[in-house]
């Protein structure tokens, strides 16, 4: 019995196929884990676990390690501040401080509502646009308390949820491209051209 | 003023704001590049980009060229793309993924080509949520385009490209760290030796991993010449370079200037770049290349934007982000935060960065928002240097990675250049900015 | 410690040139050049990482000296090293004091106190103040990681000891570092608790007290212990240990690095059954096997009461007399929990005195004695070297742990090709070449089908597995080690034994070792416990003598009268335990055990006999290693050895054995048949030597930093620990014939059809079972499972039940409720019961399920 539901059942195995080795896709899986539950459950652990051929401890302890992986519940809007130099200089801390007041929470907690997870972020790299604020990883280049209520109330009446999809969701293009290569056709010449390449280094060795 | 007159190698397409199109892309001479290459030898490919000297556009500014032909002798097995552009206050390769992500795919199936591999990775930031959606797009779009998958273009090489996305650790930009990551596991650096890239890389296969803006380059030096871009800068620094300037600046964005050409005194106030400083206000201190490098004091506004003459003044031009602080910002606070993202980012692996940074973080803390003591300022010196031995630069290391000598240089440039703000600090109870 | 040729190079360390092993670690070269560098994360038996950083020293390279790390950089001529220097210190100081900047300084509360590398460490190189004035990092104190396992995530410097530990040599990551940066810590899956059989190995490596062992938790502090070396004996593996002790009181036991056993590790039923010799003076009842027997008891109106010794050996003496009158009349069983000496004064005792052939170490749950014997035997050192193994036998890891992490790591290497002849779970599975499904009852054809190269009707096994498994035994089978055993306790051993017999003949060049469990069981059988076997490994074609399974028909039959039972733990290990209790009924039992046992229920004598850490003696593994074990207690009460006890029996008899003590034992043993108990026992030999074998026997000197707590020679007066190679002769051997594979004797058997509308049963063991080394200790005993059902996937659909549910399941004599378990290590059609184990009502379903008479065993399936 799967965790995933069946549709990203089938996207966790093309991503398992995608690479030389399964344990690869473990970045990606957990992604793709955030995306159905909103964070990386426990069973959803497990299961990766089984696709990428490691421990459900390993998967936890590769997911706890990066940050945007979220082993506890978090709100539909996952809403990080960077206080980072550039953004310090701008008043990061100061527009911090003012979304953990308009979100009623403190940093790294969850609204009442249970609508929005506030976060305290490192360099976001788009520092002309400072303080950096992302929701769900989107930039929504609100540098000040007016524009940053202003998106509460946009995220809040739904007005932005084209542009930002709830918490999980990455990646909304899925690949289409290179699962029309036939991957042993190409394993097979690349391993024909490294035998190539192979003779002529010996060659050239010699 | 700034000298303006090089051409834009990598920023060509910013005024559409349909730039990251296939159509927009084809308009402009997109794939034209990796065509020519394609007539060409894989080590004619190479040779081009030997010829332009280009130096590694991450940080350690390594020739390109030059990595390519250590390899070249033995078979590569993987081309791994670094974008997880997260050294602070740097925001150019977000610009080049966002904003013109067909680029990067044909400079990387420029760059497989030349290295006759087969299968590439593109690791971006997790946080790209858009450059990745980019990305993958681009990707999409060069399969249907014939510009990816089997027989490209009609020629006899194939290659495959996986985007993959990172998940948020600043770590995974270190090459073998995000190696680690492309592998499933925790991004912790590899020790080297034995684990050079090259030669002990992905899945322990010799494997090259170049840079996003590198990458991007790639397309126009094909087209061009390798010779037409040495021609640009001066001595081992060619070409132009992408510089993110932030901080106290009127005007702060990702710029693409020539090389050396121009000073750092150009980039901040010529009204064409960064614009001058906010109110008018004095520079205090720049840090000249990611938050790894050692800081300059106004003094050095008129060093050239070249990679040697950076680094004969004891720093370097590393991601290409110039952070301006001016009088009214806080040496301390600005030292303080940057080693609480040390301290946060540290993998954990080497005790000396696991524990040091996270010490060094609450002495400054300390410092910052009261109960600094007048003995921490030579502490945080002591401290810095069990990590970073002698506090040199470059660096030596107690550590795996670069991460734990890079702590110290923040501590040590503010230090050094501002010591009476930390006591200042210490006789005000914190920070005397409040 | 690399297997490469032994060339040397040239290094230069703090200025003195000295040779050292090509390619060795720094680190290592050191050490042996008399330089020791500090460390935490490097320990030798594992791969080395290099992130605590402590061990930099000053390497000259093309770029100046740089500090690089002792522990991952390997020795190159010419290489120039500094280890003294002032920059050396100084970072190595502040490795040191980053270390302890968050360390918490409970020191005094400590497990580890007194016997930590961290704190060791810091006496010698630290600067005796602090200058880290901030607030240490705070973690909720002792959080239970596993059942035996507690963590404490202030103390841990993130060494990555335990967790590499648990992926590389246990196999299973079922810890790993969760977090980033100075947050990192050792954390298990929310799913699964850490409950790996070798969990305890992480604490005594554990260089600081972050891990620490619940059983010892708080038990007692370093400088109270006292110490011996001794040979452990929950299995036939024969890891050596430390045994400690405080105040008469057992303490503790470390897994001692042995390089030809089981360099440093255990398992923890091993490390943690020393409660059940000393722990349980609550249990008096002598049916339970907490209790431990400390007097003489004699059934007197139906009731086992205290006697003297006297009075038991009288009573003893009359039932044995008597029933020995008759021809066949007297036998003994069991033996394989004694030392050599202890067996062979049994041994001598039934055939001298009982003048009884009616003797069997095993409980009819391994292998044919004279088959065991008569096999070429191969060491532990070979099967993991070995260019090929074919293991034909349980699941190693439940059976023989340290067995399993050896073969694991030469499998997993890439250097050894496994062959798995696949009759139940295994956790090998997923790392052999070839697996050939065996499902009951098919093993000898598929065996027959590899040595003959042609195609087995009925057994599901793949052609090409086949032909693969061909090619990789050759010939003759040079190169190849067979793991022998039995898998299935359901199935008659003749199957498993003609599949042996079969392939040692096809295979001449091929090496066996033999995977029977108990303790001291090749001991017993090289002590002549067993029908036709004589002391020294002789064997004596001219008689002929019951084994248990035998013993236990006549005694049912009334054909045999007497029983001499040498130990406990027959009902939990004869897989049809309802016949072996009709044989008890009808029987005068006399009993020699130093724990209390179900079996005892029918005895009219116990006599109280001592147990592992209260006697001296020797043990022989499973590939023949005779090594000693030592007292580290007296025994209670009046429990005397079973030397003693069968030299006072015989004496009550009226003959003499002529064993006044043990160390006359070993004496007697070695003189007439060569058998070296008293050299190993008398010597420096803390390797043990391998019968048959003249072996040079040497020890690396203890690492305190490799296993804290473990403390070298001088410390504890104990000249065997650590130093000199000691060269033994002990070819010579066996004063009786050898026994050949032509003297084996398998009784032809047919098996029946596979029933499809039936399941087969499979009776595999699992390490915690109901066995005295288990509920003596209440750490383990706390972990036994209830018994289960356990079947493929497959067959829960078909059946339509899901694990939880309980079933009715019917035997050809009886039937049983068991609630179903998934294992898709089962083949389809097979249901799997635990040898041991007993339902949540206490019930031995086995029992009920079982039929001694069968072949294999149907049961069928009644849902409810």
């Amino acid at each position: 019995m799967s965790h995933f539901r069946s549709e990203l059942r089938q996207r966790a195995d093309e991503l398992v196929s995608l690479y030389p080795r399964r344990r690869s896709a473990m970045l990606p899986l957990l992604h793709l884990a955030q995306e159905q539950d909103g964070y990386v459950t426990d069973e959803a652990m497990v299961e990766v676990a089984e696709l990428t051929g490691t421990t459900p401890a390993e998967v936890r302890g590769t997911a706890a390690f990066y940050d945007m992986f979220h082993l506890e519940p978090v709100g539909r809007y996952v809403v990080g501040v960077c206080t980072n130099i550039a953004c310090l200089l701008a008043g990061g801390e100061e527009l911090l401080a003012h979304a953990s007041r308009t979100l009623g929470c403190a940093v790294g907690g969850t609204s009442t509502d249970g609508l929005f997870t506030l976060e305290e972020t490192e360099c976001l790299a788009d520092c002309n646009i400072a303080p950096v604020v992302q929701v769900n990883h989107r930039y929504v280049r609100t540098t000040t308390p007016e524009l940053f209520d202003a998106l509460v109330d946009d995220l809040r009446q739904g007005r932005l949820d084209h542009d930002v999809p709830p918490h999980g969701t990455l990646i909304r293009v899925r690949r289409s491209g290179g699962l029309r290569v036939a991957r042993e056709e190409l394993a097979a010449e690349r391993a024909e051209s490294r035998a190539a390449r192979d003779a002529r280094a010996a060659t050239e060795a010699k | 003023m700034a000298t303006l007159d090089a051409p834009r190698i990598v920023t060509s397409r910013a005024a559409y704001a349909d730039s990251h199109t296939l159509a927009r892309y084809l308009d402009t001479g997109g794939y034209q590049g990796l065509r020519q290459a394609l007539t060409m030898f894989p080590e004619q490919v190479a040779a081009e980009v030997d010829a332009a000297s280009l130096l590694g556009r991450g940080g350690a500014g390594f020739p390109a060229g030059r990595k390519w032909s250590m390899l070249r002798k033995s078979p590569v097995s993987y081309l791994v793309v670094n974008g997880d552009e997260s050294e602070p206050a740097t925001f150019k390769d977000h610009f080049l993924v966002e904003r013109d992500p067909h680029q990067l795919v044909e400079g990387v199936i420029i760059a497989a080509y030349a290295l006759q591999v087969t299968q590439a990775f593109i690791f971006l930031r997790g946080e790209f949520a858009l450059g990745l959606e980019r990305v993958q797009q681009a990707v999409n779009e060069a399969y249907e385009h014939g510009a990816l998958g089997r027989g490209i273009f009609g020629s006899s090489f194939s290659l495959d490209i996986v985007v993959h996305p990172g998940a948020g650790a600043y770590i995974c930009g270190e090459e073998t760290a995000l190696i680690e990551a492309l592998e499933g596991k925790r991004g912790f650096p590899r020790i080297k030796p034995p684990y050079f890239p090259a030669v002990t890389g992905l899945y322990g296969e010799p494997t090259v991993v170049n840079n996003v803006e590198t990458m991007s380059n790639l397309p126009w030096i094909v087209q061009h010449g390798g010779a037409a871009f040495a021609a640009l800068g001066a001595g081992r620094s060619t070409g132009t370079r992408l510089f993110a300037l932030a901080g106290r600046v009127r005007n702060p964005g990702v710029f693409e200037i020539e090389m050396v050409k121009n000073t750092f005194r150009d980039l901040i106030f010529d009204p064409r770049l960064g614009g001058g400083i906010i109110d008018d206000r004095r520079v205090k201190a720049i840090i000249p290349g990611g938050v790894s490098a050692p800081w300059f004091g106004p003094e050095l506004l008129d060093l050239p934007l070249g990679q040697d003459e950076v680094a004969e003044r004891g720093s370097m031009l590393g991601s290409g982000s110039i952070v301006v602080m001016d009088e009214t910002s806080c040496v301390v606070r600005a030292a303080w935060r940057i080693t609480k993202f040390f301290s946060r980012e540290s993998c954990g692996q080497c005790t000396p960065c696991r524990e040091g940074s996270g010490w060094l973080e609450r002495i400054l803390y300390r410092l910052e928002h009261g109960g600094g003591r007048l003995e921490d300022v030579d502490l945080l010196l002591d401290l810095s240097d069990n990590i970073a031995p002698g506090l040199t630069w470059p660096p030596q290391q107690t550590t795996i990675c670069v991460l734990g000598p890079s702590i110290p240089s923040s501590i040590h440039a503010a230090i050094s250049m501002f010591r009476d703000d930390f006591y200042e600090h210490v006789e005000h109870g914190g920070c005397p900015h409040d | 410690m690399t297997d490469q040729t032994r060339t040397t190079v040239s290094i230069t360390v703090n200025g003195r040139v000295v040779e050292s092993p090509a390619g060795e670690l720094l680190i290592e070269a050191a050490e042996l050049a008399g330089v020791y560098i500090p460390r935490f994360c490097y320990h030798p038996r594992m791969e080395p990482v290099g992130v605590c950083r402590m061990c930099l020293v000053e390497v000259d390279g093309p770029r100046g000296a740089t500090l690089q790390p002792a522990c991952f950089i390997r020795v190159s001529e010419g290489m120039s090293v500094n280890t003294e220097s002032n920059k050396v210190k100084k970072a190595q100081d502040g490795v040191l004091e980053f270390l302890l900047a968050n360390h918490p300084l409970d020191c005094p509360v400590c497990d580890k106190g007194g016997e930590c590398p961290l704190q060791d460490q810091t006496l010698v190189h630290g600067s005796g103040e602090t200058r880290f004035v901030e607030e240490k990092r705070h973690f909720v104190k002792p959080i239970e990681i596993g059942p035996l396992v507690l963590l404490d995530r202030e103390r841990c410097i993130q060494c990555s000891r335990c967790t590499r530990f648990a992926a590389e040599v246990a196999g299973d990551a079922q810890i790993d570092f969760a977090g980033r940066g100075d947050l990192i810590e050792v954390a298990p899956s929310p799913n699964q608790p850490f409950d790996s059989v070798f969990s305890g190995n992480t604490v005594q490596i554990c260089p600081v007290g972050a891990l620490t062992a619940k059983p010892y938790r708080f038990a007692a502090r370093p400088w109270d212990l006292e110490q011996v070396e001794s040979t452990c004996t929950a299995c036939a593996v024969g890891c050596r240990i430390a045994v400690q002790s405080a105040g008469n009181r057992l303490t503790r036991v470390l897994g001692v690095d042995s390089e030809p056993v089981n360099h440093g590790w255990l398992c923890d039923k091993g490390r943690f059954t020393l409660d059940s010799v000393d722990a349980n003076a609550d249990a008096t009842d002598p049916l339970d096997p907490r209790t431990r027997i400390t007097e003489p008891l004699v059934r007197r109106d139906g009731e086992l009461v205290a006697a003297t010794w006297g009075e038991a050996l009288a009573a003893a003496g009359t039932v044995l007399r008597d029933a020995a009158a008759t021809p066949g009349g007297v036998g003994a069983i069991g033996g394989a929990a004694l030392t050599n000496e202890g067996a062979y004064a049994w041994s001598r005792f039934v055939r001298d005195v009982l003048a009884s052939e009616h003797v069997d170490a095993q409980y009819g749950d391994g292998l044919d004695a004279t088959l065991v014997q008569a096999l070429p035997r191969a060491t532990i050192d070979e099967a993991a070297s070995a260019a090929t193994v074919v293991t034909i036998t349980g699941d190693l890891r439940e059976e023989l742990p340290i067995l399993f992490v050896r073969l694991r790591a030469a499998v997993a290497s890439g250097r050894t090709n496994l062959i798995e002849f696949a009759a139940g779970p295994s956790a090998l599975r997923d790392l052999a070449r070839v697996v050939l499904p065996v499902r009951p009852g098919e093993t000898a054809v598929v065996a027959e089908a590899l040595a003959s190269a042609t195609t087995p009707h009925g057994p599901r096994v793949d052609e090409f597995d086949l032909a693969t498994a061909r090619d990789l035994l050759g010939e003759r089978g040079r190169g190849v080690v067979f793991i022998v055993g039995r898998a299935n306790a359901a199935e008659h051993p003749a199957i498993v034994e003609t599949a042996i017999l079969r392939l040692a003949r096809r295979y001449p060049d091929a090496t066996f070792l033999p995977a029977l469990r108990r303790g001291n069981v090749a001991g017993a059988l090289d002590m002549g416990l067993a029908p036709r076997l004589r002391p020294g490994r002789g064997f004596d074609p001219r008689v002929s003598g019951r084994d248990a399974l035998a013993q236990l028909d006549a005694l049912a039959s009334g054909e045999q009268r007497a029983l001499l039972l040498l130990g406990g733990g027959l009902l939990n290990n004869v897989a049809d335990a309802d016949h072996a209790i009709a044989a008890l009924e009808r029987a005068s039992v006399v009993a020699v055990t130093g724990h209390g046992d179900p079996a005892l229920a029918y005895a009219e004598v116990v006599l109280p006999a001592s147990v592992q850490h209260e006697r001296s003696g020797t043990v022989t593994n499973l590939e023949g290693r005779v090594s000693a074990v030592t007292a580290k207690l007296a025994a209670p009460g009046s429990a005397w050895s079973d030397v003693a006890i069968a030299s006072e029996l015989a004496e009550e008899l009226g003959r003499d054995l002529g064993l006044s003590s043990v160390e006359a034992a070993a004496k007697t043993i070695e003189e007439t048949t060569g058998y070296p108990a008293l050299s190993v026992l008398t010597s420096a030999a803390t390797e043990g030597v391998v019968v048959g074998r003249g072996e040079r026997v040497a020890r690396r000197p203890i690492d305190p930093m490799a296993t804290p707590g473990l403390r070298s020679a001088d410390s504890v007066g104990l000249a065997a620990f650590g130093g000199d190679t000691v060269t033994l002769d002990v070819a010579r051997t066996g004063s009786a014939v050898a026994a050949t594979l032509d003297d084996v004797l398998v009784e032809a058997v047919t098996v029946p059809p596979f029933d499809a509308y039936a399941l087969s049963l499979y009776a595999g063991r699992r390490l915690y079972d109901g066995g005295v080394a288990v509920c003596g200790s209440s750490a383990l005993a706390a972990l036994v499972t209830a018994t289960t059902l356990a079947l493929n996937h497959v067959d829960l659909d078909r059946l339509g039940v899901s694990p939880g549910d309980v079933v009715t399941v019917r035997g050809p004599r009886g039937a049983v409720d068991l609630p179903v378990a998934l294992d898709d290590q089962l083949a389809r059609g097979v249901a799997g019961v635990a040898v041991g184990t007993l339902t949540r009502d206490g019930a031995n379903a086995l029992a009920t399920l079982m039929d001694r008479n069968a072949v294999t065993v149907q049961v069928r399936l009644e849902t409810r």
